[in-house]
């Protein structure tokens, strides 16, 4: 295949996977300390889109620095974190921890449905469009092809995440806490770890990844009803075929998912809308607890 | 237990009586809403077969929109639209795919099978979405029903496709009834309690689960073929996306796992909600579906068929010192 072409679909499949990554790191993190597949997710999603492109159209009205806007799309998903991951998990999922798996994900998938309508109560279904800091960081050129500085700062983006959230967990006290939970959680619990504070945390943690995932997004696609519930197939699908709970998963899980589609949008363009979906049901085939997650023993 | 002591049976047969009567009642919409929580029903009722041996599906909006692909095909490329040919074949296509993902499905328990399920249910979703000749989004229209040589038109038609779909679902309904009840059918709550001591008594966990998929599959079949008689219409985003099979996992919920009758109340129970809040709340219909879900995860766990047991033991608690005194 011609060297050019090759360049342009990694890259592609980079800027593609950086954003899958984005949307499932926050999925994965809550799916592995609290061992449940959390829907609400994609609202999360959704509301730090909303919420991001109504601040930037707002912010880009006043004469402020224009940096300023990553700063305000920052602000936004701590925000959505924080308050999205005090309602859900202290309203919602603490009175649920001694159920079903499936009864959780059909629990957060309610909340989901509800969020959606509370979406459109505040935002209605108009599109908002934000492209302000699109155009602030200007394109490269990659093989001949103008690419997005904007698109190609998510790949940054899901690095800086990446290396954050492993240096939390395995350089700080929090994450060793956390590690200790994840373990084995009822002894944990016995050794004085405060099992309900780190739930809470790791579900703002999440949330506030989710809703990052969002804000970033915004300026440069189009806000509209139904983008949540796009997403958060993906996420699913990527976390399935990292593992769910391994954050080194989740990011070369999005990796092969951004290639292949890459390679699907540019070869073979019908193959695009399941590409995800066939790498997802080969790997729950081969190995279905996902490509990095840990061995567990069988128990009878 | 003999055919004349089934509460059950009784139960089936009076209900299908009450909905052949009501047909001469109720107005067209309402009718309308019938049949098409029969159609969900009878998804609901696979997923109830499965569920009984503690497995769930994120992803029966595949053999739902299979057999209503299927349906819907064969009017637009074979011009055939005689409904019970079309209904055996979505019926049965849904089958033979259930049947094949079966040997690889009955593998897998817990949250891989509900994922895998929803893996698949969005391949199918990519691929009908994409093709043209499939319809693409904008799905396909079918043409007027006809049964047999009987070809009604308008009203009738409608009236025709009801009675039709209430004695079908009748029959499936008491099938799945008598399986349950039967030696193979009981062994689903030894799958969920404990499958390893299934395998030292000597049956296969697994193929009792394989059987129980293709039911569920059969029964997705049918549902779909159902809905798409009903509505005239198959897209994929309202038979096949992934929300879809959340609504089937939601009426499985609200109906609760006792009996084959308590998913068409669910089904009937959700549509009836889902109408009302859409006609009178359109904004925010999700949210009061949401809030329904929600509020029957956590105050009616076991549906809504655990009111039915609970009235049940309360008379059976009243009986039980008579007994005693007999005895």
């Amino acid at each position: 295949m011609d060297p050019e072409l090759l360049l342009i679909i990694l890259v592609d499949g980079l800027v593609y996977g950086s954003y899958l990554f984005m949307v499932a790191v926050g999925l994965t993190v809550i799916c592995g300390v609290q061992k449940l597949l959390n829907v609400t997710h994609g609202a999360l999603y959704a509301f730090g889109a909303y919420l991001a492109a109504t601040l930037l159209i707002l912010y880009f009205r006043v004469d402020w620095p224009e940096y300023g806007a990553f700063a305000v799309m920052l602000l936004a998903a701590l925000f959505l974190g924080v308050v999205f991951g005090l309602i859900i998990e202290r309203g919602l999922l603490r009175h649920l921890y001694h159920e079903d798996e499936h009864i959780i994900v059909l629990a957060t998938f309610a909340a989901f449905l509800v969020l959606e309508d509370v979406l459109l109560l505040i935002w209605g279904t108009d599109p908002y469009l934000a492209p302000e800091p699109l155009g602030l960081l200007g394109s490269t050129e990659i093989a001949g092809l103008p690419f997005d500085n904007y698109s190609l700062s998510m790949v940054l983006l899901s690095a800086v995440v990446a290396s954050v959230l492993w240096y939390g967990l395995n350089r700080t006290q929090f994450g060793k806490l956390l590690l200790a939970v994840i373990y084995d959680r009822e002894l944990a619990q016995a050794m004085g770890i405060n099992v309900n504070r780190i739930f809470l945390l790791t579900f703002m943690l999440g949330s506030f990844l989710g809703a990052l995932g969002g804000a970033y997004q915004a300026p440069a696609i189009s806000v509209q009803p139904g983008i949540g519930v796009e997403v958060i197939v993906l996420a699913f699908a990527v976390v399935v075929i990292g593992g769910m709970g391994s954050i080194p998963g989740a990011l070369i899980g999005s990796v092969i998912v951004g290639v292949a589609r890459a390679f699907a949008v540019h070869q073979e363009p019908a193959l695009e809308l399941f590409v995800i979906y066939l790498i997802m049901a080969t790997v729950l085939i081969v190995r279905p607890q996902g490509l990095f997650a840990p061995a567990k023993p069988r128990t009878i | 237990m003999s055919w004349r002591q089934d509460k059950t049976l009784w139960g089936l047969t009076l209900g299908l009586a009450a909905l052949l009567l009501l047909n001469f009642v109720v107005p067209d919409w309402f009718r309308n809403i019938l049949t098409l929580s029969l159609a969900r029903g009878s998804v609901a009722l696979g997923l109830l077969v499965l569920w009984r041996c503690g497995l769930i599906s994120f992803g029966h909006a595949l053999y739902f929109g299979f057999g209503a692909y299927t349906v819907g095909l064969m009017s637009r490329y074979l011009g055939i639209t005689d409904a019970f040919l079309t209904i055996a074949c979505g019926v049965v296509t849904a089958g033979l795919l259930a049947y094949g993902l079966g040997f690889l499905l009955r593998q897998y328990r817990g949250i891989f099978f509900a994922l895998l399920n929803m893996a698949f249910s969005m391949i199918l979703y990519g691929v009908l979405a994409k093709l043209e000749e499939l319809g693409s989004t904008d799905g396909i229209s079918l043409e007027a029903t006809t049964y047999l040589w009987y070809a009604p038109l308008g009203a009738e038609n409608k009236t025709a496709l009801f009675v039709f779909a209430v004695i079908l679902t009748w029959g499936v309904a008491v099938l799945v009834h008598l399986y349950l009840r039967s030696t193979l059918g009981n062994m689903t709550t030894a799958v969920r309690e404990n499958e390893i001591r299934l395998g030292y008594l000597g049956y296969s966990g697994e193929r009792a689960v394989h059987a129980k998929y293709v039911i569920s599959g059969l029964l997705g079949g049918f549902g779909g073929a159902i809905a798409v008689l009903t509505i005239g219409h198959v897209d994929p985003d309202s038979m096949v996306y992934w929300p879809v099979s959340g609504d089937f996992v939601f009426i499985a919920i609200l109906s609760g796992t006792g009996n084959v009758v308590a998913p068409f109340i669910g089904a009937l129970m959700y549509e009836l909600i889902r109408t009302y809040a859409f006609d009178q709340f359109p904004g925010i219909w999700q949210l009061i579906m949401g809030g329904t879900l929600l509020a029957i995860i956590m105050f009616l766990p076991n549906g809504l068929w655990s009111l039915v047991d609970r009235g049940r033991s309360r008379a059976g608690a009243g009986a039980l010192p008579a007994e005693r005194e007999e005895g």
